[in-house]
């Protein structure tokens, strides 16, 4: 399943990524099973993705969360709470 | 109803101006406007950045509007939100709103504001005397979001 992933904020320079494009396994179908299988990428991945710190989910442009279901072609993007205004 | 993001700074006389003769049936317009404080958590500002998730902000400052003029008997809305590098005294955003009455024109101006400081994807890194840092969320946001979930108009 090929989806596309952006990064924003803290979470962008922490895995100094923008975006990509990933050809996910096909068990991996949720967020929080994406959240689980980037976190396996190394230790910067692991501290963002492990649930310990507060990261939010969109899914097409809208807020999402953790257990939305992710189907081929979405745009997943991963940011931190927000802080404009 | 409208929504700009824009580097650009926005003349603020000239957009109340505008929202505020666009009908003889408004009889008020209410506004808020940011502006970069050149002091946050003891340290000296230099200036401050904002980054966004375009399509996103612009969907999700829409859907906030939507809402306020679902909710209150409001005539127009609008947001100009910057995005990019501020300095201290500059103009971050504006929310506008013009309305029959003044009472639902205030309400729906800082429901606009409280929802867009906590649903709207913008983040702000601040750069100090001492380095760079993202600012954190803050949990009186959350606060004065959540206080509208349960008040019915």
């Amino acid at each position: 399943m090929n989806i596309k992933v952006l990064y924003f904020a803290r979470i962008k320079e922490a895995v100094n990524y923008s975006t990509e494009d990933i050809d996910l396994p096909s068990d991996i179908t949720t967020v929080t099973a994406l959240k689980n299988y980037l976190s396996l990428r190394g230790d910067n991945w692991a501290n963002l993705f492990n649930g310990k710190q507060v990261v939010r989910a969109a899914i097409n442009h809208a807020l999402v969360d953790d257990l939305a279901a992710i189907k081929t072609g979405d745009e997943v993007a991963f940011f931190p709470p927000v802080t404009g205004g | 109803m409208s929504v700009k993001i824009q580097i650009e700074d926005f003349d603020l006389g000239l957009e109340l101006s505008k929202l505020r003769l666009a009908s003889p049936s408004i009889g008020a317009v209410v506004s808020f406007v940011g502006q970069v404080r050149d002091v946050n958590d003891g340290d000296t500002i230099n200036t401050l950045t904002l980054e966004h998730y375009p399509i996103m902000t612009e969907k999700a400052l829409v859907a906030i509007e939507s809402e306020a003029k679902t909710r209150w008997n409001i005539i127009d809305s609008l947001i100009i939100h910057r995005v990019g590098t501020l300095q201290p005294c500059d103009q971050i955003v504006l929310v506008a709103v013009s309305g029959a009455h003044r009472g639902e024109a205030f309400h729906a101006c800082e429901f606009i504001m409280d929802y867009l400081k906590t649903s709207a994807p913008f983040w702000k890194k601040e750069a100090t005397e001492h380095g760079e840092r993202w600012v954190e969320a803050k949990l009186s946001d959350d606060a004065a979001k959540t206080r509208w979930l349960n008040q019915l108009k």
